[in-house]
Formats: C-alpha cells, sequence, structure tokens
C-alpha cells in the first residue's frame, strides 16, 4: 500500500494573485502609467460614462482602454467608434474576474511608452472582481441610482477595496427611493477615505468634476 | 459565484506543492475558510468535483472546507464580538470603530497525499 503523509501548506489562496499584482504596480509606477480599474454591477452605465469621460480628457492625456467580458466585443467596439482611442477586447474565458496575470496579458498588448492612462473595464459584477487584485493603481466602482442606496451594505468588499465611488443616474433620483446622503454614510462606513462623486452619463452632470479628480491623479 | 475561480487557484498552488514534493497522488486537500470571506463552501466543494477530475493528480480528491468562525475587535472597548451576529455596530459599546480580526480566510491548510 502506498505511504500516505500529510503536506501542510498554509497558504492563501490569493496570495499568488497579490505577489503578481504588487510587482505589476511598481512596474506601471516606474513606466508613469496610471492604470484605473473601473468595477460595477451590469446595466450601472459603465461604457456610456466611460465614453463621456475620455471625450471630456483625450485631448489631455493618453488613453488606452481595456475591456474585459466573458465574451464578446461589444464594448470594445462602441468605446472606439464614439471617442477614437484604442481599445482592446480581454475574454476571461468564462472567469467572473480578471486577476493580475490577466491583467498583465492585457497590457503587453498596449504601447505603454505612449500611455499616460490605462482604463481597465472589468466584468460587471460586485462580488469577485473585489477579490482579486489586478495592479490597479486605483480602483474605481460606479453604483447607479437604480441599484438603491444600501449596495455598501450587501456587497462590503467592492466598497472597501475602491478609491473612487462614482454615482451614477443621478438624474432618475426622483423615482427611486435613493438618498444620497444615506449612500455616502455607508460608503465611508466600509472606507472612511473613499471618494464619491455623483454623476449622470446621460445628462452630464458631475462629469467635468470627475475628468478633473481623474486628472489630478495622473502622475 | 467565483468558487470556480478560487478552484482554479488551489489547483494551482496544489500541483506545485505537489511537485516540489514528487507526490503522485492527492487524495484529500484541506481548506479553511473563513465565514465571511464570500466563499459558498458548498459551491466550492461542487466545482472542484468537477475542475479536480480533469487533473490526473488529483482525480477523485476530496476538497474539505473547515470554517472559521468570523471575529470583530473593537477599538473603543477592545471587546470581540461575532461578526455575523452583529455587523459592524459593537453590541458592546455601539461603536463602529471596528475590525474583523478572523474570518476573511480563503487558505488551503494541507494535503493528504500518497506516492
Amino acid at each position: 500500500m502506498d505511504e500516505v503523509k500529510i503536506i501542510e501548506i498554509k497558504k492563501s489562496v490569493f496570495a499568488d494573485n497579490v505577489k503578481d499584482a504588487d510587482a505589476l504596480r511598481a512596474e506601471l509606477k516606474e513606466k508613469k502609467v496610471f492604470l484605473l480599474n473601473l468595477m460595477s454591477s451590469p446595466g450601472s452605465g459603465k461604457t456610456t460614462t466611460l465614453i463621456q469621460l475620455i471625450n471630456r480628457i483625450k485631448d489631455k492625456t493618453r488613453i488606452s482602454v481595456m475591456e474585459a467580458d466573458i465574451d464578446s466585443d461589444v464594448d470594445a467596439v462602441k468605446i472606439k467608434e464614439s471617442t477614437g482611442v484604442s481599445s482592446i477586447q480581454l475574454h476571461t474565458g468564462g472567469m467572473c474576474h480578471l486577476d493580475a496575470e490577466m491583467t498583465r496579458q492585457g497590457l503587453d498588448n498596449l504601447d505603454l511608452e505612449e500611455t499616460d492612462l490605462v482604463i481597465l473595464e472589468n466584468v460587471g459584477n460586485l462580488v469577485c472582481p473585489a477579490e482579486f487584485d489586478t495592479g490597479a493603481t486605483c480602483n474605481a466602482m460606479i453604483l447607479s441610482v437604480p441599484e438603491g442606496d444600501d449596495k455598501p451594505l450587501k456587497y462590503p468588499l467592492m466598497f472597501t477595496v475602491c478609491d473612487l465611488v462614482i454615482i451614477n443616474k443621478m438624474d432618475v433620483v426622483p423615482y427611486f427611493d435613493f438618498d444620497l446622503e444615506r449612500c455616502k454614510k455607508y460608503i465611508h462606513l466600509r472606507n472612511p477615505q473613499a471618494q464619491i462623486i455623483p454623476i449622470s452619463a446621460k445628462t452630464g452632470f458631475g462629469l467635468d468634476h470627475l475628468a478633473d479628480w481623474l486628472l489630478k491623479q495622473l502622475p | 459565484m467565483h468558487e470556480l475561480g478560487i478552484v482554479f487557484y488551489i489547483i494551482r498552488d496544489v500541483k506545485k506543492v505537489a511537485e516540489e514534493n514528487r507526490v503522485e497522488r492527492v487524495s484529500e486537500v484541506v481548506m479553511d475558510i473563513g465565514e465571511v470571506s464570500t466563499v459558498v463552501p458548498h459551491l466550492l466543494t461542487h466545482c472542484w468535483r468537477w475542475a479536480a477530475d480533469k487533473e490526473e493528480l488529483l482525480k477523485g480528491s476530496e476538497l474539505k472546507c473547515n470554517i472559521i468562525p468570523a471575529v470583530t475587535w473593537c477599538d473603543d472597548c477592545k471587546q470581540e464580538y461575532e461578526t455575523v451576529k452583529h455587523g459592524k455596530t459593537c453590541p458592546h459599546c455601539h461603536s463602529e470603530n471596528t475590525w474583523l480580526l478572523r474570518g476573511n480566510e480563503v487558505e488551503i491548510r494541507e494535503l493528504v497525499v500518497s506516492g
């Protein structure tokens, strides 16, 4: 009979990804490239917000976009058509998130010497992308008004890891039970340092503020 | 919802350890899963069955999940309490100046191997 033995490991499943992410972050800093990881649930207006934002800043900084999707390229095509900014599509092959290695593979397809800002549009999902550090310089998420002001309580990790929370669809506030102040309080409960910017990608409300904030973060 | 992705990470780590220790067969992988880690143990074992059986090293192996109860520390009254029962607010002094002590683990504890 084979000898049976026990090998003790005691290691976090995320440890390797954290190491890869830290290495990628350091490398991007060295190259003076700012990687913005944008997360949200499906239908929060991520692509529309991106188009509006890119059109406001594309003359001031050199931008590339990476679109992560389980399996389609509709977002990459839309971004390119609406902004003229180059965009590549990353397929996660059925996975619900991107990790640092997948992000690096995407970055390998860009000319980082000619880029100041890379925007990574992560898979639409409030759970998994928060678990996996992509190596981004800044984590941002979009919460839209119809989703409700209680989302920071229901998806605490997402709000804990985000440096910036964009609250979108402010134009429909009169039709929903959405209390902005309550929402801000819930977000700061999870992350006292989080920057919160309310916008409407449809009407343009708050977008100049968002554009200014982002430009100020760039190296 | 991300359990399959986590299973792929576990498989990668286990294969590495098996190679380093010249192991031919893994019969059991024991995990420590925190109560508030957002990993659902029965989904993890379900995904494990599907993915592990595709690997020669792991065929038929069992994934066991030890659940680590979540405990929060209150920085104001310096006491611990059960996270799942009371959430962010300390039941002793009602402060929100509280931090998770444990319960967020997604760790590979040990392997039972032969060969």
